[in-house]
């Protein structure tokens, strides 16, 4: 178990070196630190002496190992556009990132694990049948349009809800300044939280589905049924349990999914969370945001498998008779 | 020949369900319409002799204060709406398929070199996909995209931007086709006719190409539809945010864009056809490569 655990701490911590490299790389070859701190008529000599004084006359080794180093406590300089620095731009959008992400990922699941399970028992029925083929629909349509579409419906036409933005913030506990707190806040969440579910919520009915009739195929449930057990009893005290495992694996694809697909949703809502500081920066060509983004989204991703394959562990005791 | 090709299980398997038929042609339709745009749009978009500003926001011919020839309506140029989104989805369709193309020629030559060699190569084409696998595609493609953007020089960045799409969609999905083709190629690897094929002699590179990749085409043909369908997606989602072809040249993607600006005012068809038009050819394409992956799984028969 420990070894397990170690194992996969040394390859996530791989994959976040391989990573910062491509962003130091970012740094190093697309960025030209020089010319962003000297003006157009700088002399040779001064650009001589930034260069040295930056330190971008060491080795490349040297200047890695620094750049990850720095990297690790969250530092990646000023934005070239608003010179402010990065990790506090990023801190200042998290919190309406991660709102946005929480909000969408309890939608997908609740609606996803509960109609998967639903098609996967009865998977003739002709709700079953609509569910899934309206979920190929969803597979179709792109995030933008969704998201131009229920801003059309309820805020242009209905005028029910907010077309953009995030309602006034309350800080709670500290630093963290939230929306939900407010009716405006839910007011204003509900449309790109929708917007940003629709996608995972057909990928987790279609896996979940996927794995119910699988696990329906298996002998344990065909001897439940020769044993006269009724189809409640098979269906959620046998099957579901054995369905749930690889639902925790869809989780941590689903959050980094999300937090990939919330650069659109968030520039078609113009929320104020890291995806669009991120498509801004893109625009710009804010070289230290755009590699401090891609570090944050990979870690967000690493950290949450990492979870994930613990728990995994933990639950299934195959996979832990296996690995010891 | 004809007859040969209608006499197999897929082609048995695909005239007995009707979703795959109507997706079949609904596809076929529009890669005729890709194919022969110049001849079927009635107005040519990229002729400034037959746009006219006059004729700008008009609505489609059955909504009051529309024309007769302008049956869809007209964009904010005076382009006739019918007429730009055939080129618009004649350039999609492009960028798409030329962008699985590279994924997939991309991710089927790492996938077989991996399954084939094992050993050290193996370890580093499977780890950089397992580290391309922690971004989602789509930042991917947004960052691909922007920075190729930034290294062009400003004046020849709108005339190759079509290129640089194509090469960020294709280069943010091969992982997933590297994956598919190692798996199989481990399994053909086992095979007799690879080992005759060593003992003969023949070098690896000929053992790879010409009786490997053969043999691993199928499950990566399922992936190749799907993945069509998302580098649409890919593709007017970048034009969308702004980072994809440009108003001038329009795709899908920019229409819907441009036509986003002007949704609040009313003027709904800018946006409205064109988004029908890409959901349309988007679920035709998934539908068939639906169908592809039950039809080509003899497990599900």
């Amino acid at each position: 178990m420990l070894w397990f655990i170690s194992r996969r701490v040394v390859q996530s911590v791989f994959v976040m070196l391989i990573v910062s490299a491509v962003a130091f790389a970012l740094f190093t070859y697309v960025g030209n630190p020089v010319n962003q701190m000297v003006g157009q008529d700088a002399t040779m000599e001064r650009r001589a002496e930034i260069k040295e004084a930056l330190g971008l006359n060491d080795s490349i080794w040297v200047q890695y190992s620094r750049f990850v180093a720095r990297a690790a406590q969250g530092e990646f300089g000023l934005s070239l556009r608003s010179r402010i620095s990065v990790s506090e731009l990023i801190a200042d959008r998290l919190p309406a990132t991660l709102e946005l992400v929480f909000v969408s990922a309890v939608i997908s699941l609740i609606l996803g694990i509960g109609a998967g399970i639903y098609t996967g028992i009865k998977r003739n029925s002709f709700l079953s049948r609509t569910i899934l083929s309206s979920s190929l629909v969803g597979v179709s349509l792109p995030t933008f349009i969704i998201g131009i579409a229920l801003i059309y419906l309820f805020a242009v036409q209905l005028r029910w809800l907010p077309s953009s933005g995030r309602a006034g913030t309350v800080p709670v506990i500290g630093v963290w300044e939230t929306s939900l707190v407010t009716l405006e806040g839910w007011r204003s969440i509900i449309l790109p939280a929708i917007t940003l579910s629709l996608f995972q919520t057909t990928m987790i009915l279609r896996l979940v589905r996927a794995e119910m009739l699988e696990v329906m195929q298996t002998d344990y449930i065909k001897f439940a049924r020769a044993r006269g057990l009724t189809e409640r009893a098979i269906n959620f005290t046998h099957a579901l349990k054995n369905t749930l495992v690889p639902v925790i694996t869809i989780i941590g694809i689903n959050i980094g999914g999300l937090i990939g697909y919330s650069i659109i949703t968030e520039t078609v809502f113009q929320w104020p969370g890291t995806g669009l500081l991120f498509i801004q920066a893109v625009e710009f060509a804010d070289v230290p945001v755009m590699a401090a983004y891609l570090c944050f989204v990979a870690l967000v991703f690493v950290l949450v498998n990492l979870i994930v394959d613990i728990l995994y562990v933990v639950i299934d005791p195959r996979i832990r008779v296996g690995a010891s | 020949m004809f007859a040969r090709f209608l006499d197999n299980d897929i082609a048995y398997s695909f005239f007995r369900s009707p979703g795959a038929i109507v997706a079949g042609i609904i596809t076929l339709a529009f890669m005729l319409m890709a194919l022969f745009a110049p001849w079927l749009a009635p107005f040519d978009p990229f002729d400034p002799a037959q746009i006219s500003l006059w004729d700008g926001k008009l609505p489609p011919a059955w909504v009051e204060g529309g024309q007769d020839q302008y049956l869809l309506g007209t964009d904010n140029q005076g382009r006739d709406m019918l007429s730009t989104m055939i080129y618009g989805g004649r350039l999609s369709i492009i960028i798409g398929l030329a962008a699985v193309f590279l994924g997939m020629t991309l991710g089927v030559t790492l996938g077989v070199i991996s399954g084939y060699l094992g050993g050290w190569v193996d370890s580093v084409i499977m780890r950089v996909a397992d580290v391309q696998f922690t971004i989602p595609g789509i930042l991917l493609a947004i960052l691909i995209n922007g920075i190729a953007r930034n290294l062009l020089p400003i004046d020849v960045r709108e005339a190759y931007s079509i290129y640089v799409v194509i090469f960020a969609i294709g280069l943010s999905d091969w992982p997933q086709y590297a994956r598919v083709t190692r798996g199989a190629t481990l399994v053909e690897v086992q095979k007799e006719y690879v080992q005759a094929a060593r003992v003969i002699g023949l070098p690896s590179w000929l053992i790879m190409l010409r009786h490997v990749m053969p043999n691993v085409l199928r499950p990566v043909l399922v992936l190749a539809t799907i993945g069509l369908a998302l580098a649409i997606i890919s593709e007017a989602t970048l034009s969308f945010l702004g980072q994809g072809v440009p108003p001038t040249t329009p795709s899908l993607g920019t229409l819907i864009r441009v036509g986003n600006e002007y949704l609040y005012s009313g003027l709904w068809w800018i946006t409205f056809f064109p988004a029908i038009a890409l959901v349309v050819l988007v679920f035709a394409v998934n539908m068939l490569g639906d169908w592809m992956r039950d039809a080509l799984n003899p497990k599900l028969r």
